[in-house]
């Protein structure tokens, strides 16, 4: 008989609370008043000023002028003129030239923009730090190197651009939508009047900045501010020969009917609910990881979220576990603090939205987890939050909610996880997880989704298209496919 | 003997809690750990594996090799984002000193030269005690490491002043001895006032697959160690894969390592953040399935105070608050010490300190 | 008195699922030659008959978009090679059915032979063409395939009963997507005379739906129809063309229409590419050890 000492437990540790690590809001040098850009111009436009509110602390950031129809038409023409003038004149290295000039722009004031973008948007400083502004850099790098080298995009020998494009970006990734948009637009030949998001207006009017101070011609950007009514008058004018827009699949839908019959270009990333499948022989742990950076990046704001965990049963209980624990240690709070993990919601009605869609989740018989992590006094704040026991009938496992809530889902067969996964209108992205690699491309294939991560989740690259399956929009961007969105193939008299 | 959490700096941080029963009696030499060992393994201790699958595992070598090829795998790129991430954690202020002062209760204050001499070992455990003599406040290290030889020297440097004493045994650092020379080292460190034995496993049967003899070494170490805390190496640097050290450390924790430690410091990489963040997780999902708390100890390359703080964030979010504990959590260091002081000058007197403020020893 | 044999005049019916289904609703409408003589009674598909076009296009659609590019090649290729046997056949019906010279119509189904060879060859190029291993910035391995978008919905050219009708086809099914076709209205034989070469050749059955009748009245359920991925709106004129795209938004479809009309001219790339879906994976590489990163 072995008596081995027991292993005895030990008493109470430290209590080590991370002391609050604020980047310096003075870097994003923050001005009372931002004007929009119009003609290589920061003009005042004609619309009524908005404010832009820090959600984080509920206070007025900055006033900024907004734009008015006629603004809209003044714009478009004088990006019709930069078309028709220097900007196509211009030879097509040169135009990358450009491109190169802004990406190194951004890079060079990337602590700035990642402050102004942090306390504008709520996301936490090391997010708009690591993601948003350096993939924003790098998006205005890759594209330029395409400026003379379009015959190789797969769209014939000397594919052509539309003209001018008016673009719609929203809320959630204020500067890297804009240069998502912009980038490829401009590498194409085509020149751009942009609308931001009302609630997130400065970052791009700093990329304004950054433009006019690379040089760039006049008008072949213009960058308006405003809210939903800039966005309609910018998208139905009969100036633009095509739109881009990212956003929610309502305001899609309306662009599309609005577009019909006129002939001009369209490409939509919208909404998702994407599912996040885990499989028994799945490297947990980074599944985990995983699963909470599918959801609560970017306080969950991400159209490919993956906001529907779909987990096999038989480990259900082991990855729930690990997960809430994890999720506890998030740390949410101000976004200025180096060390948050989870922000602001980026305004009051998104706030309530989620409240509500996330009520409903009680309503429908799940069972609500909540991050025990507390709120701070004021700001747009939502706890990290996870139901499981979902359906797939409720509205939480399959309205986007476009915030840090998770609905988990369980499955019992690869047919069962693939089945729920695309038994949904939506089909932007999705996540696989598991160590055989067989499944692994069989999943890949049979999933209706535009992104498939497999062992990890909410990757983007410049190089990578990304883009989505039925109602999460058509068109891609990123990559040589992205290219075909701002480009007229110059073959086939019968296409 | 002295088995107790180690004392002085580190409580002031910590409360100990009770230490292992002083009434386990000592094992007879060789009892366990011959050849087949694993069919005649006897049967857990009270409030070991508690769980089925647990018990299960260790029944005969091919219910260990299932169990331990079954665990979960480990997405190397997965783990080094997360390993990055934690280590973008800013920690300033009250926070830092705080990481500091707890670091350094957490120090193994370790020689492991061929040239250490009783001089060399009498100045460590002097510095161990004290590590900065002219700063108030300044926690003792946790124990003081060295070669079995001259365990006796520290030991007798450091009676009464909470300050462990570890050995290395087992044919450290390469393990590659016979078992009874092996156990033999160890007795020896024990009967030289050891508080804590770190040995090594035999990492040549553990990637041929013989884990059942990996686990009975470990026992019969175990038991040799007659109620001493057993910190089992791993040598992480050279099982090759994350999803061999999670293997080596389930393999540990199921035979009863106090300790899961990744290196000897013989070898590179060795200490790295993904890799303790494997041992971390590793004992929390011990604690999870069992309650019970094992430690952790990452030893070599750990240099500097910056590297300190990065795993004490790991171990506080991988494992939890509850491992920011001398008891369950230790630095292996030689030159990390000195570090830790500079920056606690730095921190405490507003200005940047020099290397000459703290002692060279 | 020497009597003269009475031809055999066939029924035309729809081409759904691989079978040959009156329409349900039991209605027909009459087809006439330039003369405007009678020619045939042809079946006038109901919203129903789209409908089980939809749902047979749907059943198809993953066995065909799952088959090896080189099958299904081979498998268009063979539609080809059925439509040359039967070349005499069609030359006559556009004769007669739409008045043109016999030389003209030889060098149309000529065309729509060729067409389809084209097209055929482009099932296992589509991926090396339009996919891409993507260079990401970090250890992943990253690559984007072109995938069939579903079910497409299309309008063929009511003046080329044939050749605009093939290449309307081609390139949707050498994709990988399945079609529901509405034929063109006045020149409906050849569509149906095309089904039966399609019923004798390898192609499974919904994976080319045939329906002839009034587009106005059949298309805007095609077009809002949930279950259908695209619309090819080529034969559609102005006005029917904007309602179209206006109930497609409503499911957010891929709407393709076409710039230009002329169908002797080199194919292009255009109609392969409308209904191709991009589809990015992501994976870890590289870290194959503790010492991390890059591959070797």
């Amino acid at each position: 008989m072995t008596a081995i000492a027991p292993h005895p437990t030990p008493g109470s540790a430290l209590e080590w609370d991370y002391a609050p690590a604020p980047e310096s809001a003075a870097i994003g040098r923050i001005r009372d008043r931002y004007r929009m850009y119009l003609d290589g111009d920061f003009v005042d436009g004609q619309g009524d000023d908005l404010t832009s509110v820090n959600p984080a602390t509920e206070e007025p950031l900055a006033t900024v002028s907004t734009a008015s129809a006629a603004d809209v038409d003044r714009a478009v023409t004088a990006a019709r003129r930069a078309y028709e003038g220097p900007w196509s004149a211009m030879p097509a290295a040169e135009r990358g030239k450009y491109l190169f000039r802004i990406a190194r722009g951004i890079a060079e004031r990337a602590r700035e923009l990642a402050v102004v973008e942090t306390l504008d948007n709520g996301k936490p400083i090391k997010e708009s730090r690591d993601v948003d502004v350096p993939t924003a850099s790098a998006h205005f790098f890759y594209h330029a190197g395409w400026a003379d080298k379009l015959a190789h995009a797969g769209l014939g020998p000397a594919p052509r651009p539309l003209g001018v494009v008016g673009q719609v970006i929203p809320w959630n990734f204020p500067l890297l939508m804009a240069a998502w948009k912009i980038a490829p637009a401009l590498a194409a030949g085509n020149t751009v009047v942009l609308k931001p998001a009302e609630t997130t207006p400065l970052t791009a009017l700093v990329l304004a900045e950054i433009l006019a101070d690379a040089g760039l011609p006049d008008g072949v950007v213009n960058i308006l501010p405003g809210a939903g009514d800039v966005g309609q008058a910018l998208v139905r004018h009969p100036g633009i020969d095509k739109v881009a827009f990212t956003g929610s699949t309502e305001v899609g839908r309306q662009i599309q009917s609005a577009l019909a019959g006129t002939g001009r270009a369209l490409t939509l990333e919208l909404g998702g609910k994407a599912a996040n499948i885990v499989f028994d022989d799945a490297p947990l742990d980074q599944a985990v990881e995983g699963i909470v950076n599918g959801i609560f990046f970017n306080q969950g704001h991400v159209c490919c979220a993956g906001s529907r965990l779909l987990v096999q049963e038989s480990v259900a209980d082991e990855v729930l576990d690990k997960l809430r624990l994890r999720i506890s240690t998030l740390r949410l709070g101000d976004p200025m603090d180096k060390n948050t993990d989870v922000g602001a919601v980026n305004s009051a009605e998104q706030l309530q939205r989620i409240t509500e869609l996330s009520a409903t989740g009680d309503l429908e018989g799940a069972q609500r987890w909540t991050s025990p992590c507390p709120l701070p006094d004021r700001g747009y704040f939502f706890p990290p939050t996870v139901f499981s026991g979902v359906t797939q009938s409720m509205r939480i496992a399959r309205d986007e909610i476009f915030g840090p809530v998770l609905s988990v889902l369980t499955f019992r067969t690869p047919d069962e996880a693939v089945a729920k996964a695309n038994n949904t209108p939506y089909g932007l992205s999705a996540g696989v997880w598991t160590e055989k690699g067989s499944r692994i491309l069989g999943m890949a294939s049979a999933l209706r989704a535009g992104v498939v991560w497999a062992n990890t989740f909410n990757r983007f690259d410049p190089t990578a298209a990304f883009g989505g399956y039925r109602e999460s929009g058509f068109g891609r961007e990123g990559g040589r496919a992205g290219l075909a969105a701002y480009l007229r193939s110059d073959e086939g008299a019968q296409a | 003997m002295d088995t107790a959490r180690p004392q002085g700096g580190a409580a002031a941080l910590a409360e100990p809690g009770a230490g292992p029963d002083a009434t386990t009696p000592a094992l007879p030499a060789g009892t366990a750990g011959t050849a087949g060992g694993l069919q005649q393994r006897p049967a857990p201790s009270p409030g070991l594996r508690t769980d089925a699958e647990l018990s299960d595992a260790t029944r005969d070598d091919s219910s260990l090799r299932r169990f331990l090829r079954g665990l979960p795998g480990i997405d190397p790129v997965g783990l080094e984002q997360r390993a990055a991430g934690l280590a973008t954690r800013s920690i300033k202020k009250n926070s830092k000193l705080q990481a500091i002062d707890l670091a350094i209760s957490m120090v193994d204050l370790t020689t492991l030269e061929g040239a250490d001499t009783p001089g060399k070992v009498r100045s460590l455990a002097a510095k161990a005690r004290r590590p900065d003599p002219a700063q108030p406040g300044v926690p003792s290290v946790a124990a003081v490491c060295v070669y079995p030889d001259l365990v006796a020297v520290a030991a007798e440097q450091l009676a009464g002043s909470g300050v462990g004493v570890a050995s290395v045994a087992t044919a450290f650092p390469s393990g590659r001895a016979a078992l009874a020379v092996k156990l033999a080292d160890v007795r020896s460190a024990v009967d030289a006032g050891a508080t804590e034995i770190d040995m090594v496993i035999d990492r040549g049967a553990f990637l041929a697959g013989r884990f059942g003899e990996v686990f009975d070494q470990i026992v019969a170490v175990r038991q040799a160690c007659a109620g001493r805390r057993l910190k089992v190496i791993l040598e992480t640097g050279e099982l090759g894969t994350y999803d061999n050290v999670r293997r080596a450390a389930w393999l540990a924790l199921l035979a009863g390592g106090d300790f899961v430690k990744t290196s000897t410091g013989k070898v590179s990489p060795a200490a790295t953040l993904p890799v303790t963040q494997v041992l971390l997780q590793a004992v929390a999902d011990w604690h999870a399935r069992t309650g019970e708390y094992r430690a952790v100890k990452p030893a070599g390359g750990i240099r500097t105070t910056k590297d300190a703080v990065r795993h004490l964030v790991a171990v506080n979010e991988v494992a939890g608050p509850a491992w920011l504990d001398p008891y369950l959590f230790r630095f292996g260091a030689s030159s990390l010490l000195n570090d830790l002081l500079l920056q606690r000058r730095t921190q405490r007197e507003g200005h940047y300190s020099g290397p000459d403020y703290v002692t060279v020893d | 008195m020497s009597q003269q044999r009475l031809p055999v005049a066939k029924t035309y019916k729809l081409f759904v699922g691989g079978a040959f289904p009156r329409s349900e609703s039991g209605r027909t409408y009459p087809v006439r030659g330039p003369g405007g003589e009678f020619l045939a009674n042809v079946a006038r598909a109901s919203r129903k008959d789209a409908r089980d076009a939809v749902v047979a296009a749907r059943k198809a659609f993953r066995g065909w978009a799952g088959t090896t590019a080189y099958n299904r090649g081979q498998v268009v290729y063979r539609i080809a090679e059925m439509l040359e046997g039967r070349r005499a056949q069609f030359v006559d019906l556009l004769v007669t059915g739409d008045g043109a010279d016999p030389a003209a119509a030889g060098a149309a189904v000529d065309a729509a032979v060729d067409r389809i060879v084209h097209f055929a060859g482009w099932t296992d190029k589509l991926a090396a063409v339009w996919g891409s291993a993507n260079p990401v910035a970090g250890p992943y391995f990253s690559f984007s395939v072109p995938e069939p978008t579903g079910v497409v919905a299309a309008l063929a050219p009511p003046d080329d009963a044939l050749l605009g009708l093939v290449s309307v086809v081609a390139p949707i099914i050498a994709s990988g997507n399945t079609v529901v076709v509405l034929a063109a209205p006045d020149h409906p034989l050849p569509a149906i005379a095309l089904a039966e070469v399609l019923a004798t050749s390898d192609l499974p059955g919904g994976v080319v739906n045939i329906l002839t009748g009034d587009p106005a009245e059949i298309a805007p359920h095609l077009a809002a129809h949930g279950d259908v991925d695209a619309l090819d709106l080529t034969g559609a004129g102005a006005e029917l063309r904007a309602d179209l795209e206006r109930a497609a938004a409503g499911t957010v479809k891929r709407v393709h229409v076409p710039t230009g009309s002329d169908w002797t001219a080199p194919p292009g790339t255009a109609r392969l590419r409308a209904f191709l879906e991009v589809k990015t994976v992501w994976h870890p590489t590289g870290a194959v050890s503790l010492t991390g990163g890059g591959g070797y």
